[in-house]
């Protein structure tokens, strides 16, 4: 179970990457979303993994050996932040897509008007 | 009063009336001079009463905790020397507030200035009372900070501008070298307690960091008393108004940088390094201040150079390692302030009576205005050191030391030869200002004719040439006691005898004094006429060496060197950025990596193998990879992929025990998934058939292959790392703890629920205001939303509909798309309250079984999001009034109440409470404030997350409206 969770968050972070490096913001943000489950499952597995023992006491409340609620609750929250990570950059790249007219990270072209360099963009 | 509460209210006080007076309108020149005197009067008051006690080596001392773990305290201490220098700064800056009163014209925004200076007031005193070392500096750089304001008061002016500018660069630099020294004080001593730094004086110097932090507690100092070569920072702050110049650089900030020096000189001087740093910048400062003063045409750069001359003057005394020598340093100090102000106020007097301060165009002005002349002749007789008046005493006290201390050194052998030409200089540019000024040929061609002032502008320059003239004649009965209490809270058991009277018979001192007074109006006498005609304006033999232009061309080197590097090192595109991040991180992981010696397929445990588990990671890892290589021209696609690599984490979840993580993750899928649909509508056309330009082809491919192998060496590292972490035994951290408190504490059986309610609400508390505040993000940045002009046109979708309903003659335009997807719509309408119910119950149960506000919160939009989608927006709004906004406030507001409630038991911020209840027919329940809690975040949530649905999903609509009204305005056009 270990080498196949590993290896899937190992996949899931390298297509994360990969669509984060490249030059159209509608990939970046499926990269944000790919490497936020990447880093998702990587913290939730910090816990170690258990099979079939969640972290819901029975109904007496006995203590019993359960999985460790502690990474699950930073998941939790970082599941909802992530939700609005992705909205908010969708928005930012629909805005400023309607502002320059490209798709582009940079927000123009990368074959019109090259920056040069040492001279900021004003 | 009890001292302390004496102390304190003289330490607050400024600061209090600093901020009432910028309550006044602008115009109230009166009602802010009359508060800002008060202030000052009532504060000096306060501290004249606290002489009995610090008489007699006495200190009060007032304290307050600050940051304790630190060790850092806010203690006000007032002992004999700061009961000086405090009185000095109040009296003057009384005097200065009368005297601004009527030197300000009445366009200016006079309350500001008082302000300003009242802050200014309360920042020199806190320097001045001061028992901790942190707190010195912070009052340190807070004078740094106003005396900018106050130096670039006239905004509008360039000049003041520049001159503000430079004076905060430079002592403010100096302000962070002296909080590093500081810090390395305390760290020498152990406590930043200036009473017992004050104690630890042989411990400093024998430590092996006495000679950094001397070097950083000078460079404050001196950068403040503006020493070579850091005195350029002065002439220029002239651009002050002339009030603000004579409190400026008579009592105050200069003055801070010579207090610094003369209260650690029980601790730092006495060695070596003190004797050649002090010594020689003070001797360097004077000779330089004095030369460069001679040779000025403005009246106020003169004083200017004088100032920077004297400060010299005084730090020299100070370098030189002799108790007397420190005696004559306090004495002059106070001197100089009474003098030099008066001087500052006379020469506004002329430049507000006559339009200019130009010493060429001025002459014969004892004509015109008598009292004002000799109250000014009185008071550069002082500055020359002319017997009976106060500047004489100090004057000789210092060429005593400069005779006493002739030996071993070369600077030593040079002392009084150097003293006394400074002293010549001194007596040369006095004679000249006074010469120039007031005597000679009646004044022709200025700007206004020139009489006396008023009254009240004249009265504290006649209190301040009164004390110059009562020092100078009786200095026992006069100074004597303040100096002498001064003298002691510095020098302790090291205090020596001293002698203030006017005669000491013939001596060296005496002839040294006689030989610069006769010298000096010799010079005058033989170089007057070639000074006052040079035409530079500028001093003899240093035309080369302007500091304020080297100053100058330092800070345009500094930004044009700052902004080449940027354009060598920086980029402006993400990719690059983003590109040197991750290599940056994967670099550093490695090397941590093998820093460690990390071993990443140590043997450990490891659960059994289940092949399921494996083909569903085939398949997620296909998803992944998918979507990956989909993303640039098949969109939807893409989307779907990421879909499934989402649903496939979410059955991890479930598989490894963490039914609330998959839950919640389904939901949050689900949306994210529709505001991705949503987006794709704006997006432009990507064709792979559409030719890249060749140049580019081999380029991107290049970068590809780099970002492969980024992201393969990326993921390969954190799959290790992942491996390697799963397969070693589990911490016993607090996870046990939160699992077997989660009930008894909480009253909740779902201990992540438990723990995001309860035991860690504040933070949870966090993470919903930042929801909310990327809802309203979202919804500002969509209210200003425009389209791309390529995605303003109609979906192809509505267009072939269109076209198949124009084309039959039994249906009509719109028919099919009204149609489209009727049955899963009708379906979608009705599933609406079954939704809420499962929202609800999720929400309810969340405490004990897997669910929650988040998943509740997610579950509700989904169901409203559904009715959006079947029935359209305009359909959902005319029947459902939804407003997002609202219910961000009502969540966050619901959630600190709950949070707050436990205040009304005595309890801190969010303690939870629990216990049963029976309701009728649902038997017992548990009722926790933490379900409370849990439904300020459901609300939030769906607040938020319908606020960025809703945002998005009425971009379509905004644009038909649009086009509605530009269709109407256009047939309006054609009728008429």
């Amino acid at each position: 179970m270990e080498i196949v969770l590993s290896l899937g968050i190992g996949v899931f972070a390298a297509s994360g990457i990969w669509l984060m490096l490249r030059p159209r913001t509608f990939q970046v943000v499926l990269g944000i979303s790919l490497l936020s489950y990447a880093v998702n499952l990587f913290i939730f597995a910090m816990g170690r993994l258990t099979v079939g023992a969640p972290p819901v006491l029975g109904a007496g409340a006995e203590v019993v050996s359960v999985d460790d609620p502690v990474p699950q609750a930073l998941v939790l929250t970082a599941l909802v932040i992530g939700f609005a990570l992705t909205a908010l950059f969708l928005v930012v790249l629909l805005a400023a897509r309607g502002v320059t007219g490209s798709d582009h990270v940079d927000g123009r072209e990368p074959h019109q008007a090259e920056p040069h360099p040492g001279h900021p963009h004003p | 009063m009890p001292p302390q509460l004496l102390l304190a209210t003289a330490a607050l006080l400024p600061f209090l009336g600093s901020a009432a007076v910028i309550c006044l309108p602008g115009h109230a020149r009166n009602a802010a001079a009359l508060l800002a005197g008060l202030v000052m009067v009532a504060a000096l008051a306060c501290i004249g009463l606290l002489y009995p006690a610090v008489a007699g080596a006495d200190t009060v001392a007032w304290s307050l905790d600050w940051l304790p773990t630190l060790g850092v305290q806010i203690v006000l201490r007032l002992d004999g020397l700061s009961w000086l220098f405090a009185v000095l700064v109040l009296g003057i800056g009384a005097l200065v507030v009368l005297y601004a009163r009527y030197y300000m014209a009445a366009e200016d925004p006079v309350p500001r200035l008082f302000c300003y200076l009242l802050a200014f007031v309360g920042a020199m005193l806190g320097i001045v009372l001061s028992g901790n070392l942190i707190q010195l500096v912070v009052f340190w750089e807070l004078t740094s900070i106003v005396s900018f304001l106050l130096i670039g008061y006239w905004s509008d002016n360039a000049s003041a501008r520049d001159g503000a500018r430079m004076a905060l660069t430079i002592t403010a630099a100096g302000g962070l070298c002296l909080f590093v020294g500081m810090v390395l004080i305390g760290h020498i001593v152990g406590s930043y307690d200036l009473a017992v730094v004050l104690a630890s004086g042989d411990a400093i110097r024998s430590s092996p960091l006495y000679l950094p932090a001397l070097v950083l507690v000078l460079a404050g100092a001196l950068t403040k008393s503006a020493q070579f070569p850091f005195h350029i920072w002065l002439p220029r702050a002239m651009a002050a108004p002339t009030p603000i110049s004579a409190y400026l650089h008579s009592a105050t900030m200069v003055k801070a940088g010579i207090f610094l020096m003369i209260r650690f000189w029980p601790v730092l001087a006495g060695t070596e390094s003190w004797y050649w740093i002090v010594g020689t910048a003070g001797m360097v400062t004077m000779l330089v201040g004095a030369w460069s003063a001679i040779f000025q045409h403005d009246l106020k750069g003169l004083l200017a150079y004088s100032t920077i001359s004297q400060l010299g003057l005084i730090t020299l005394l100070l370098g030189l390692d002799s108790p007397l020598a420190v005696v004559a340093a306090i004495f002059h100090t106070v001197n100089h302030a009474t003098f030099k102000a008066s001087l500052f106020m006379a020469a506004g007097i002329i430049d507000h009576e006559t339009g200019t301060r130009d010493m060429r165009r001025l002459s014969g002005l004892w004509r015109a205005m008598p009292y004002t002349a000799t109250l000014a002749m009185v008071a550069a007789a002082a500055m020359a050191g002319v017997p009976l008046l106060n500047g004489f005493l100090s004057k000789e006290m210092f060429l005593a030391e400069a005779v006493d201390n002739a030996g071993d050194h070369w600077l030593n052998l040079a002392l009084p030869v150097l003293a006394t030409l400074a002293s010549a200089f001194t007596m040369l540019y006095s004679v000249r200002f006074i010469r120039q000024t007031f005597f000679g040929a009646a004044p022709h061609d200025l700007p206004h004719a020139p009489h006396e002032p008023v009254r009240w502008m004249r009265i504290p320059i006649e209190f301040l040439v009164f004390v110059c003239i009562a020092i100078g004649l009786v200095p026992n009965l006069t100074i004597g006691p303040v100096l002498a209490e001064a003298v002691r809270a510095v020098l302790g058991a090291r205090t020596p005898d001293y002698d203030l009277a006017i005669w000491h018979g013939f001596n060296a001192p005496l002839a040294l004094s006689v030989v610069a007074l006769l010298g000096g109006v010799a010079l005058y006498v033989v170089f007057g006429r070639r000074i006052n005609s040079n035409p530079r304006g500028g001093p003899w033999l240093m035309d080369r060496l302007d500091g304020g232009r080297l100053f100058e061309r330092a800070m345009t080197g500094l930004v044009t060197g700052a902004r080449g590097l940027e354009g060598h090192l920086g980029s402006e595109r993400l990719q690059v950025q983003l590109r040197i991040l991750f290599l940056t991180v994967l670099l550093a992981a490695v090397l941590a990596g093998v820093a460690r010696g990390l071993d990443l397929f140590a043997p450990g445990k490891s659960t059994d193998f289940d092949p399921a588990f494996a083909l569903m990671w085939v398949v997620g890892a296909a998803c992944a990879v998918g979507a990956a290589e989909r993303a640039k021209y098949h969109r939807l696609s893409a989307t779907i992929f990421v879909g499934g690599a989402g649903l496939v984490s979410c059955l991890t979840f479930l598989w490894l025990s963490a039914p609330d993580l998959a839950v919640t993750q389904i939901l949050v899928e689900i949306v994210t998934t529709v505001l991705l649909l949503l987006g794709l509508r704006w997006l432009p056309k990507r064709d792979a058939a559409i030719p890249a330009p060749a140049a580019e082809v081999v380029r991107a491919r290049r970068r590809r292959i780099v970002d492969l192998c980024i992201a393969g060496f990326a993921g390969l590292g954190l799959a290790g790392l992942a491996y390697a972490v799963m397969t070693r035994p589990a911490v016993d951290g607090i996870a046990r703890w939160f699992v077997e408190e989660a009930y008894p504490r909480a009253g909740g059986r779902n201990v992540v629920n438990v723990l995001l309610v309860d035991f860690r609400a504040f933070d949870t508390l966090g993470e919903i205001c930042v929801l909310g505040i990327v809802g309203l993000t979202v919804f500002a940045l969509l209210r200003r939303f425009r389209p791309a002009s390529d995605s303003l046109g109609r979906p192809r979708q509505q267009v072939s509909h269109d076209a198949y309903d124009a084309a039959r003659a039994d249906r009509s335009p719109g028919e099919t798309a009204a149609d489209a997807l009727l049955v899963p719509r009708v379906v979608m309408t009705w599933l609406f309250p079954f939704i809420v119910l499962l929202a609800l119950h999720l929400f309810l149960r969340g405490h004990d079984l897997p669910g929650g506000g988040f998943a509740g919160g997610i579950a509700l939009t989904i169901a409203f999001m559904l009715q959006y989608m079947a029935q359209g927006a305009e359909w959902v709004e005319a029947r459902l009034r939804i407003q997002p906004i609202a219910w961000i406030g009502i969540g966050l507001l619901v959630a600190v109440l709950a949070g707050a409630g436990s205040w009304l038991f005595g309890r801190p911020f969010l303690t939870a409470y629990f216990a049963y209840w029976e309701p009728p027919l649902l038997g017992k329940v548990p009722v926790a404030s933490a379900l409370l809690f849990d439904l300020g975040i459901m609300v939030l949530v769906v607040g938020a997350s319908a606020l960025m649905l809703v945002a998005l999903a009425h971009q379509s609509l905004r644009r038909t409206r649009s086009a509605e009204a530009e269709a109407e305005r256009t047939a309006e056009g054609e009728t008429v």
